[in-house]
This record gives structure tokens, C-alpha cells and sequence, in this order.
């Protein structure tokens, strides 16, 4: 199972996943309307490292992070 | 070098502490940046948090571009609340000659406020409002929104 782990304000507890890819994540949270708002801002991480495409495959040791937008100082 | 810190940043310290760690390494020059929390619009102080793998992966690919005009950065940053007219960031780079420290010292804060993975909350009566509008949009932000 993935990790999937929800970053800064997002203020949930970390869930585990069986997918085999970020599209199932995508369409594993779409009924999920309070979270869709954070999705659209959100950027994603799979092992630390931020990704710009869903078809990426994510295997059962991996961990996904949900980074909503930042600002630091 | 890279600290993280809870509350507010002791900048008299920690200033210290680097001037001695780099005043021997025969750089011509130190450019510290000192941010410090300003009371506006009623807020008592602001509060971070801080995804610390993706900050060091960040600071560490920073250090290699420094490494490249031979200059060298320090960074702290605060986790937690920090109030009103104290400091929750200092960065600083040193180099043999003062131009190369004066540029990079603004590029590197300009992107540590777009990329550095922290989060920045409003205390406004004891309570943490995340400064969304303040806030910047990571590159592939909305990868996992449904389509419309």
C-alpha cells in the first residue's frame, strides 16, 4: 500500500492506498469534494520529489505528499 | 548550512555563531538577510510549518549553485509561532568578492518564497490562519484534481 500524506494546512492524518498510479489517486479522492478544493492547488510528491505528470506508476513502498501552496520567512 | 529552529530565531546567536564559522575561510564577503515578523492587520505573530526532506533537497541543490561562483549559503528558518518583531528567517551568503553575494542573495530568497516547502499562518486571538493569499502555487499544482 502507498502512503499518501497530507502536508501543512490540509490538517488530515495520512492515508494508505492500493493504486498503481497517480490517475487512481486522482480517482480514488474525486468524489471527495472537501479535498477536490485543496486538490487544485495542491502540487504532488512521490519519494520527496515533485512530479508534473499522472501517469507516473507509484509501487507499494512509495509515499506521496500533497504540498499546498508555501510561503516561508 | 541549514538550521531549523522552534519560536523565534535568536539572531544575535546565530549571526555570531557564522561570522565565526566564516570569518577564517578567507571570503571577502558576508550578506545576511534578517526577516523579521511585522505587526499588521491585527496578527500577534505568524506560525510555520515545515516539510523538512523536500527543504533540505531544495537548500542542498542551492548549495551546489553557490559552490559553483564559489560562494557558500546559510539559512535558518523557525518552526512554530514566532510573535510580533522577532525573526523566523536568515539567510546569508558569503563569497571571496561582494557582487557574486549581492546577487545571490536576492535570487535565493525570491525563490525560497516561491519553492521552500513551509507554510505560513495569520495568530490572529491564539489561533493559526494559513496566509493562503500570500501563499505561492508549486510547479504541477492540481495534478489530482478531478476534471471538470
Amino acid at each position: 500500500m502507498a502512503k499518501v500524506e497530507f502536508l501543512g494546512p490540509i490538517g488530515r492524518a495520512s492515508i494508505e492506498v492500493d493504486i498503481q498510479n497517480l490517475s487512481e489517486l486522482k480517482n480514488y479522492f474525486k468524489e471527495d469534494k472537501e479535498l477536490q478544493e485543496w486538490l487544485g492547488i495542491c502540487a504532488v510528491a512521490i519519494n520527496d520529489t515533485l512530479v508534473c505528470e499522472a501517469d507516473v506508476p507509484v509501487s507499494s513502498h512509495d509515499k506521496i505528499s500533497l504540498l499546498p501552496p508555501v510561503c516561508g520567512g | 548550512m541549514l538550521e531549523l529552529h522552534d519560536g523565534s530565531l535568536h539572531v544575535n546567536t546565530i549571526l555570531a555563531d557564522w561570522y565565526a564559522k566564516i570569518s577564517d575561510k578567507n571570503y571577502g564577503a558576508f550578506i545576511p538577510f534578517v526577516g523579521i515578523v511585522r505587526d499588521e492587520d491585527g496578527i500577534e505573530g505568524l506560525s510555520f510549518d515545515i516539510y523538512e526532506p523536500i527543504l533540505k533537497s531544495w537548500f542542498d541543490a542551492w548549495q551546489e549553485r553557490a559552490k559553483a561562483q564559489n560562494a557558500y549559503l546559510l539559512m535558518a528558518h523557525s518552526r512554530g509561532d514566532v510573535p510580533n518583531h522577532t525573526s523566523s528567517y536568515i539567510a546569508a551568503v558569503v563569497s571571496p568578492k561582494r557582487k557574486v553575494a549581492l546577487s545571490m542573495i536576492n535570487d535565493f530568497v525570491e525563490d525560497f518564497k516561491a519553492n521552500a516547502p513551509i507554510w505560513k499562518y495569520d495568530l490572529i486571538g491564539g489561533k493559526r490562519v494559513y496566509a493562503k493569499e500570500r501563499s505561492h502555487l508549486l510547479q504541477g499544482h492540481g495534478l489530482l484534481k478531478a476534471d471538470a
